[in-house]
């Protein structure tokens, strides 16, 4: 039955390995791109003042930003030059601060709400006015823990 | 010629090279963390009773709307403030139950009688800018941190560090949870000689 003679050498033919770094280099790519580092564009000039007593801020999940200076020179046209908050991606006035925190609460964990952490950064020309009036409207939703957020350095760089 | 077929080039280790920069990135990539000076708000309730705090036992520190730094009521440059901080926290001017037998100070009556009844007042103007703000801000914490560093090394120096780097360690989340433990009551302690009473006024309702 020389038809159906076995083949020569049970031996399996290698697997080809070549395709292997694509599937790699795929999930390389995957996780590039999924990975979003949470941050939105600034749309207000932020020139942190200088601070060296300061503590880290980890933990970014149970971090909330407000953000405040000038408008950017891109958007002074339309707004102005008058200090504002922006709040996620769009400019904001001090009324909407509290529920800003409300929904930013809301949309956290449950074991993580009563720990939020509210980060200001703030542009160091801004006047304190509208400090005061975030404060004010974080005290009124109880949000007391409070950052000032800052770059590092000697407190004489604010000072000109 | 004769025709000659390239050899094919092995690309099996190609996957460890990528690999290997998968990994080195993973290691290497920090995310940016912030940091800045944490602070607490009062909450809003009223409170039912104002509390008589002796004159002597408050720090005034005003900035007012062209950045100047009024403190005790005398116009100050701000890099005397944080030794004049010091001088009025750890005065330890009481007697009996009130006196204070860590404090250094010069025991001025007229200065603060302990450090836990010494409270700092800060006060600003709606036109004060924001950094001058942060920058008195820093001096004050800075220091209390000078007061608690040396309490630190005094209490307990076979900790070979101060109070902010022990600090820093405590609220980093790599240290491991025995470290913490031993960490927390000495740092409570400090906390407790020298506590952190810095009162902002109320934002005026005329202006």
């Amino acid at each position: 039955m020389s038809k159906f003679k076995k083949k020569k050498g049970g031996e399996l033919p290698a697997i080809s390995t070549a395709s292997l770094p694509d599937i790699v280099f795929m999930l390389l790519f995957f996780f590039m791109v999924a990975t979003v580092m949470r941050d939105s564009t600034l749309m207000v000039k932020n020139q942190l003042p200088a601070a060296d007593q300061i503590q880290k801020l980890d933990k970014k999940d149970r971090v909330m930003y407000i953000y405040a200076g000038e408008p950017s020179s891109r958007y002074t046209d339309k707004y102005g030059t008058q200090a504002r908050i922006q709040l996620n991606d769009k400019f904001a006035t001090v009324s909407e601060v509290g529920a800003f925190v409300l929904s930013e609460r809301a949309s956290k964990r449950q074991e993580l709400q009563n720990v939020l952490t509210t980060s200001l950064k703030v542009d160091g020309d801004t006047k304190m006015g509208l400090i005061t009036d975030i404060k004010q409207e974080l005290r009124k939703v109880n949000a007391l823990k409070l950052n000032y957020t800052t770059r590092v350095g000697d407190y004489s760089q604010n000072i000109d | 010629m004769a025709k000659r077929s390239a050899p094919e080039v092995n690309a099996g280790s190609m996957a460890d090279i990528a690999f290997l920069l998968l990994i080195f990135f993973l290691v290497t990539t920090t995310i940016e963390t912030d940091s800045g000076i944490n602070r607490k708000l009062p909450p809003m309730e009223e409170q039912e009773e104002d509390i008589i705090i002796k004159q002597k036992n408050i720090f005034t520190v005003v900035v007012n709307k062209n950045n100047q730094l009024l403190v005790e009521e005398e116009l100050t440059d701000i890099s005397d403030l944080r030794s004049l901080a010091v001088e009025f926290l750890d005065n330890g001017g009481g007697t009996g139950e009130e006196a204070c037998d860590y404090c250094q100070g010069a025991r001025d009556s007229k200065s603060s009688d302990n450090p836990d009844k010494a409270i700092v007042s800060l006060k600003n103007d709606r036109e004060t800018s924001y950094k001058v703000y942060i920058a008195v801000q820093n001096e004050l914490v800075a220091a209390y941190n000078d007061l608690r560093d040396r309490e630190f090394t005094r209490l307990f120096p076979n900790e070979s560090m101060s109070f902010v780097e022990a600090n820093k360690k405590y609220s980093d989340p790599r240290t491991s949870p025995d470290e913490k433990s031993r960490l927390k009551p000495k740092l409570g302690e400090i906390k407790l000689m020298y506590p952190q009473k810095l009162s902002e006024a109320e934002p005026s309702k005329t202006n």
